[in-house]
């Protein structure tokens, strides 16, 4: 892939002429891990809005801090510097208003597919009845299509099926915002187009704020209304927003004839590549101030030192 | 789920592959695959035994001193047959004997019921001294009704006293380990206070500990008079003992369990906003249980191995004492009797041993090997 030409991407930040009141915004978030010497800074000056109703996208190189992003908006992990605000107050911890579905599942192996989702659902909606919070269970089963399912255990289930299971199980919170991440990344191709189309399915129904984080370009265009790419760290940034303007319901296999899903792409992949490629450059250079001198060693005999060893007094 | 499913899921928990073969043949499945099962898993440990069985005697021709000599397999097997009908005889003879104090006992209620009634008939002093025989009467009509033989343990009387002991010293050590050892990994501090303790008494032997519980034991019993308490002052020396072993697997491993809880899964807790007790309860117990039956059943095996020597040392009447008395005894039939214990406080460590790990199959879901 060409990355001679380090091309600005085309500004598309604003997709919506009158952008509405953000959902959640991130304001100047810096994250790190250690302290002294050890100290790695892996998010700086994170801006970000979600705005309601938004499917947003973030792509980003693995290691670039993507499963930071999303533990800070879960709450799971609280910014060193700036703050995350959600409907004009401070995120302190994690709440059920915003749901996460974990990356490798993380379904309770010792509960059974109801189990799983009857947790979250009682812990959420203590005031309802049990027949109606029963009721709601079964529902979100029966949405992603596990109700021939529902008395196995996790490990009885194939990766696809568990993510469903997670899915449901944080669906079922009704939260206000949907955090994803990497939700797909650790299933096979073909499971994962599969899932794909459902998740989107299932967010045509309820279109609900959603946030995804994934390292697959194509798997976030066909998704989102909008993507950010994550420069790669450390010290990771957001770039410029790019709108994805494809009509929605979409269809894989149509996509990918697509001339505007072609040049996005093309745009976001080049993007991150040329970015990353300056980072790695960048630190070629701060590298490269004291380059170690390799001394100018040669072994004296080629022959094995077998028989010197053997014949040795020692 | 077929029944072949089933059961082949059962002897995966139950920890029997030796059975597998046997369902999968039954099932219909291909004959050769499962003879090979059946000569791993059977055949091959018979042969085994065999070996050992012939070496056994050898060495019993060999190892011959002026007054013992190793009892042979077939020495072994008699002295076993014996004890267990001496058992039997013993088991007989006290049912004839309590048989006897019964009618004993109704003899004398009846004649208690015969002077009652003089006794209404009469009058003056004469009717208070029938009164008086009549209250003997019925109190030794009551001791014969609690007739209790009182003959020496059997063989069997040992091995149930040698088994109580084990799950009450089991018991003991279970309800402070298990508790301690949450509090330990759900806490560092906790865990880096009490890991000095823990370093210093796990490699402690039983044979150290008894001394120190028998005072224990006895301050405690200080004052209370011989048959009045619940437990005997040897047996509960040899409890305590055994649970003052068997604490510290259970303890570590606990630790360890809940200290290795998945993060993802205190995630979960915490985006749920799961309560302290139901963290605990639904989350972090239920996580950590395989690796804390894994601990119980190291500590069962530790517990029934310490037993023994505290058996020996405490006088407990178990399975050890019998081994010392019929050491002390040096009868021709000591060295036979020993070896038959030998090998039934094997097999029974070993039975212990397969329902610890189908306790910790059962829990441990998805993988069943693990831990």
């Amino acid at each position: 892939m060409s990355i001679a030409v380090l091309e600005r991407p085309r500004p598309k930040a604003v997709a919506r002429p009158v952008a509405p009141e953000p959902l959640i915004s991130m304001k100047n978030v810096c994250k790190g891990y250690g302290s002294g010497v050890t100290r790695n800074e892996v998010l700086t000056n994170i801006n970000l809005n979600l705005r309601p109703g938004e499917f947003l996208g973030v792509v980003g190189f693995s290691g670039s801090g993507k499963t930071t992003l999303t533990k800070m908006l879960a709450g799971l992990e609280t910014p060193d510097s700036g703050e995350i605000v959600m409907e004009n107050q401070v995120i302190k911890g994690p709440s059920e208003e915003r749901g996460i579905v974990f990356q490798n599942y993380s379904l309770l192996p010792w509960l059974t597919v109801r189990g799983n989702v009857a947790l979250s659902v009682d812990s959420v909606f203590r005031d309802w009845s049990r027949a109606r919070r029963s009721e709601h269970v079964d529902k979100f089963i029966e949405m992603v299509g596990l109700t021939h399912a529902v008395h196995r255990r996790p490990h009885e289930l194939s990766g696809g099926m568990r993510q469903r299971v997670s899915l449901a199980r944080t669906l079922a919170m009704k939260p206000k915002v949907l955090l994803l991440d990497e939700p797909l990344s650790a299933l096979d191709a073909l499971t994962r187009s599969v899932l794909q189309e459902e998740i989107l399915k299932i967010w045509e129904e309820e279109r609900q704020t959603c946030l995804l984080i994934t390292n697959d370009v194509d798997e976030a265009i066909l998704l989102a209304d909008r993507i950010v790419p994550l420069n790669p760290g450390p010290g990771a940034s957001l770039g410029p927003a790019f709108a994805v303007e494809l009509d929605r319901p979409r269809n894989t296999t149509e996509l990918n004839h697509n001339e505007t899903f072609k040049g996005l792409r093309n745009a976001v992949t080049n993007y991150l590549v040329a970015v990353r490629q300056k980072s790695r450059d960048e630190q070629a250079q701060a590298s490269s101030a004291a380059p170690v001198e390799l001394p100018d060693l040669r072994p004296m005999s080629m022959a094995l030192p077998r028989k010197a060893i053997l014949n040795s007094t020692i | 789920m077929n029944w072949r499913g089933k059961a082949l899921k059962f002897c995966d928990v139950a920890g029997l592959p030796a059975l597998e073969p046997f369902v999968r043949l039954l099932a219909g499945e291909d004959v050769k695959e499962q003879f090979k099962g059946i000569a791993k898993f059977v055949v091959l440990p018979i042969a085994a035994m065999l070996v050992f069985l012939a070496l056994w005697s050898a060495a019993a021709k060999t190892v011959v001193t002026d007054s013992m000599r190793l009892p042979s397999p077939t020495d072994t097997w008699a002295a076993g047959k014996e004890l267990f009908a001496m058992h039997t005889a013993q088991r007989a003879q006290d049912r004839e004997q309590k048989k006897e104090m019964t009618v004993q006992a109704i003899t004398y209620l009846a004649q208690a019921n015969r002077v009652t009634k003089q006794a209404a008939a009469a009058t003056g002093e004469k009717k208070e001294t029938l009164l008086a025989n009549a209250m003997v009467l019925k109190k030794k009509a009551l001791q014969a009704a609690n007739f209790k033989p009182s003959s020496a343990p059997t063989f069997v009387d040992q091995i149930v006293t040698s088994l109580k002991t084990v799950f009450v010293g089991f018991l003991i050590a279970t309800l402070i380990a298990v508790p301690i050892g949450v509090l330990c990994g759900m806490s560092p501090w906790c865990n880096a206070a009490l890991t000095p303790f823990i370093q210093i008494f796990k490699p402690v032997s039983p044979l150290a500990w008894l001394p120190l519980a028998f005072l224990v034991i006895v301050w405690a019993y200080a004052g209370v008079k011989p048959g009045d308490s619940m437990f005997d002052k040897a047996f509960l020396i040899s409890a305590v003992t055994v649970s003052l072993c068997s604490l510290w697997p259970t303890l570590v491993n606990t630790t360890l369990g809940v200290a290795s809880v998945d993060k993802d899964y205190m995630n979960v807790a915490r985006v749920l906003k799961l309560s302290w007790s139901q963290q605990l309860f639904k989350i972090i117990l239920p996580a950590s249980l395989p690796l804390m039956f894994a601990g119980l059943r190291i500590s069962l095996g530790v517990g029934w191995m310490v037993l023994i020597a505290a058996d020996m040392l405490a006088q407990n009447p178990g399975l050890g004492k019998f081994v010392w008395d019929e050491f002390q005894n040096g009868s021709s039939q000591t060295y036979a009797r020993i070896a038959f214990s030998v090998l039934i406080i094997g097999v029974i460590g070993l039975l212990l041993d397969r329902v610890m790990i189908c306790l910790r199959n059962l829990v441990s879901f998805g993988n069943p090997q693990a831990a």
